[in-house]
């Protein structure tokens, strides 16, 4: 669906002609009918790599290819759909009035766009709103619109930038069904996001971007697997005082809160050797938990690995 | 319907709902109702006064919308950042730019309309005649606005919305002196001289084709080649100026 070879981009900026490598050599391939989350911190390059994607920059250098076709066909813009970052409508257009515009541009009209916008409208929750105009819309309804119309054309791959931003935690979990969704439908979804915690629940596959470079790219589980020591958490309760000054120095780091102490072990072969001293000191197992390591630690990593390059 | 025919509907729509269009139009009107009044006051032939300053007035305004409007239109929406959509939807650069382009003359010509009609229902409760060349006049006023939001939209191709505004009209207030350019380049001595002015004088739009005010004023003829060549003149100028903002636009990064 996406092809990215050797993708780059270089801006110019200022009166001093100063050079911002935004992208470098991203190579990229988004295969059809998953979920793509393409993460990293601000200012990583999401959204240049995705204006390039969309037509709105020209590459530096470097070639990529949606749906089979060269960038710049205008043919594929038939089948793709694209929300940009935070963004902006017309907004002395109300709800309907939008979404016919856009459904003209894709070439529809009559009652075939008027039953499409009303399946929309109903698909993001503003059925009751469509003859307000935009500019009295919240940011949370916007999002929704745009989404609506990033969808009019029912398109084959939907690319969306940072749909989650500034929303709250309601409209993140509207916005992620969404896209679970268009998934089902057999639709390919890229989306950009800093939002990680989001990414890990939906992406098929995630590529992370820091400093314009691709860092990492690969099934989420696969990434988190990579990632290695896992740690184990146990809270135990009414331990004596020998065995709890024994667990103590068995674990890298213990919290006592009135009856209960939590041990948290670095390895799972310690929380074995853990359990006897926990029985014998008289203490009451009162929960066990494998932390399994996040996105956010494999992110963390890499932002500071590229801050240490 | 076309792609370009819904763009050009959605900026006139865009501009219907603006509230500086009706303080322009308003404005515009309330001077041309006004010439009655200041009419009075003169000595001389009173619909001389009332048509001189009812056609001016035409045609500040018209080139205050043309200006004003007409950057807004293409500027304002890479700087809100509206066109992000529309670039990424199946629609080449050059239907948007020409789709707004459009758009803009269909409003120019609902605003014309609009002064014309009550430029003559000013005429008619004078019991003044309603001379054919005062259509023409204002015929080339509305070619004038043509030219002048061609080169407001090829400003906001490359340049912020101030820029271009301040562009324009300055090209409008060159655009009525550069007879003198030509007049300048006889005069000077040197050869290079003469060529850069002459140059100068062909590359800047002459407006006073677009002017037969005081033909019109002082009843003089004025005949239909004349009409035709200005006319012409107008819409050469203009392909040039849209193919050049054609180039830029396809060129260009949306950042």
């Amino acid at each position: 669906m996406i092809v990215c070879k050797q993708l780059t981009k270089q801006f110019v900026t200022g009166l001093r002609q100063r050079k911002v490598l935004a992208l470098q050599g991203l190579d990229l391939e988004v295969t059809a009918g998953e979920i793509f989350g393409f993460l990293g911190p601000n200012g990583a390059g999401k959204t240049t790599a995705i204006k390039i994607l969309m037509g709105l920059i020209y590459p530096t250098s470097g070639e990529a290819r949606l749906l089979g076709k060269p960038l710049g066909d205008v043919g594929v813009k038939q089948r793709i759909g694209f929300l940009p970052e935070s963004p902006y409508f017309y907004d002395y257009l109300t709800a309907a009035e939008f979404l016919t515009f856009y459904g003209q541009l894709f070439g529809r009209s009559g009652r075939e766009l008027r039953s499409r916008i009303d399946e929309l409208l109903e698909l993001v929750g503003l059925a009751d709103r469509r003859r307000l105009r935009l500019r009295n819309f919240s940011k949370g309804m916007l999002q929704r619109i745009g989404l609506a119309q990033a969808l009019i054309n029912d398109p084959s791959l939907v690319v969306l930038d940072e749909p989650m931003s500034g929303l709250d935690p309601v409209g993140r979990k509207e916005i992620r069904d969404l896209i679970l969704h268009l998934k089902e439908q057999g639709k390919t979804v890229f989306f950009s996001s800093h939002i990680l915690s989001d990414a890990e629940m939906i992406c098929d596959r995630v590529g992370i971007l820091v400093g314009g470079r691709l860092r990492e790219i690969g099934r989420v589980e696969e990434l988190l697997g990579r990632l290695g020591a896992k740690t184990v958490e146990v809270v135990v309760a009414g331990l004596n005082g020998e065995a709890a000054a024994r667990l103590r120095n068995m674990a890298v780091k213990a919290v006592v809160s009135g009856p209960s102490t939590m041990l948290v072990f670095d390895r799972e072969e310690r929380v074995d050797e853990a359990l006897p001293v926990i029985m014998a000191g008289g203490g009451k197992l009162v929960s066990l938990v494998r932390q399994k390591g996040s996105l956010e630690d494999l992110f963390m990593r890499e932002v500071a690995q590229e801050r240490r390059e | 319907m076309s792609k370009i025919a819904v763009i050009a509907l959605n900026a006139y729509k865009e501009t219907i709902r603006d509230k500086l269009l009706y303080n322009l139009v308003i404005f515009a009107l309330l001077l041309i109702g006004s010439s009655v009044i200041l009419s009075t006051l003169t000595v001389g032939e009173r619909s001389k006064i009332i048509v001189d300053l009812s056609l001016a007035s035409i045609n500040l305004f018209g080139v205050l919308i043309a200006i004003f409007v007409g950057i807004g239109l293409v500027s304002k929406e890479i700087e809100k950042k509206t066109i992000f959509t529309i670039i990424a939807k199946p629609v080449h650069r050059w239907q948007y730019l020409l789709g707004k382009y459009l758009g803009l003359l269909l409003i120019l010509a609902v605003n014309l309309t609009l002064m014309t009609v009550c430029f003559y229902l000013v005429q008619l409760a004078g019991e003044w005649a309603l001379r054919p060349e005062l259509m023409m006049a204002i015929w080339l006023i509305y070619v004038e606005l043509m030219v002048i939001t061609a080169l407001a939209l090829l400003f906001s191709t490359f340049t912020t919305s101030t820029l271009a505004a301040i562009f324009t009209l300055s090209l409008y207030v060159i655009g009525h002196l550069s007879v003198s350019i030509k007049e300048f380049a006889k005069r000077i001595g040197t050869e290079t001289a003469a060529i850069v002015a002459n140059a100068l004088y062909y590359s800047l739009p002459n407006l006073d084709h677009f002017n037969i005010k005081a033909e019109v004023l002082y009843q003089a003829p004025v005949s239909f080649a004349r009409l035709a060549w200005a006319t012409f003149y107008g819409l050469a100028y203009i392909a040039v100026i849209l193919l050049l903002a054609g180039i830029i636009f396809q060129r260009r990064d949306f950042k």
